[in-house]
């Protein structure tokens, strides 16, 4: 077990290893988003309260999530590189930054105009759950305006993964910020005691929705993290010889 | 069926797909950007290196 995690944390074997992963990913993820999308759109009934605007919750409940699993991952790999001083570990929270930061604004937009027809607001400052996903975005800016600071990566590393590990504290606050507060916002729908709150006509498109979006997230964040394992191991040998050999990358 | 216009919310649900769409292909776009960069600019100091030697 050792051996195979030792293996996998070898920047050569990762690159490698993730450009074949990519394809694998990303085709069942764009199949399960194209369903959620079809049978969210035009198969799913209407909501008995919110009519046609809830179908908004097929593409901002899978942001939101991915939103805050992102800065998981982040925020874990960081923690490993820091501790056990494993290079992938940084390169992975590195690139998962980018990613997560944009699926944070594609959640705190769609959340904006889900809101205006429902709360008749765009946005209220006072509310908990909005304001801690944008504290979230800000930590993502944070993160990354700190490692682009710093020239030398290995102190950029460490730097960064402090603030990474810190700011995954806002990530409990903004999933349980709706019970324990008093929040516009609705509470869970799918983790929840009693099951999830929607019929399976609804929750069927969103289960494939949030598979797909998570398929194609960990592509796209595959597709990062080989850019930057590729150039912090720019002076290496096995660089060197992928550059040199015939196929080069391809 | 909501059809297009889901009774009077159209332009905000369509608004909102059409910008997860959005998100996938830039940052699709940007991770090709990136990595075709790093690789071209690692590919012309190697053979640089490699012709002067």
């Amino acid at each position: 077990m050792w051996n195979y995690l030792h293996k996998m944390a070898s920047p050569p074997h990762f690159y490698r290893l993730a450009k074949i992963l990519i394809p694998w990913l990303v085709l069942p993820g764009a199949l399960l988003i194209a369903y959620g999308a079809y049978a969210g759109l035009f198969v799913a009934p209407p909501d008995y309260q919110q009519g046609d605007a809830f179908r908004i919750i097929y593409v901002h409940v899978p942001s939101a999530y991915l939103s805050m699993m992102a800065y998981m991952i982040m925020a874990i790999s960081a923690g490993i590189g820091l501790i056990w001083r494993i290079k992938l570990a940084h390169a992975v929270a590195a690139g998962a930054a980018p990613v997560g930061a944009s699926f944070t604004i594609l959640a705190l937009i769609t959340g904006a105009v889900w809101g205006r027809p429902m709360w008749g607001t765009w946005w209220e400052w006072g509310d908990p759950r909005l304001t801690s996903e944008l504290i979230l975005l800000f930590l993502y800016f944070g993160y990354m305006a700190l490692r682009n600071a710093i020239d030398d990566t290995a102190k950029a590393d460490k730097a960064s993964a402090v603030l990474a590990m810190v700011g995954a504290i806002n990530v409990p606050i903004i999933h349980f910020s709706v019970q324990w507060w008093s929040s516009l916002h609705q509470g869970p729908t799918l983790i929840r005691q009693g099951g999830p709150a929607i019929d399976n006509e609804m929750l069927y498109p969103l289960l494939a929705m949030i598979v797909g979006f998570t398929l194609v997230f960990a592509a796209l964040l595959l597709r990062r993290v080989r850019a930057e394992v590729l150039y912090r191991e720019r002076r290496t040998n096995w660089v060197r010889e992928l550059i040199l050999s015939p196929r080069g990358d391809g | 069926m909501g059809g297009l216009a889901m009774d009077g919310y159209g332009a905000y649900v369509w608004s909102c797909f059409a910008l997860t769409l959005a998100v996938f292909v830039f940052n699709e776009w940007r991770a090709r950007v990136r990595h075709r960069s790093v690789y071209k600019q690692i590919e012309v100091r190697v053979k640089a290196l490699e012709g002067r030697q």
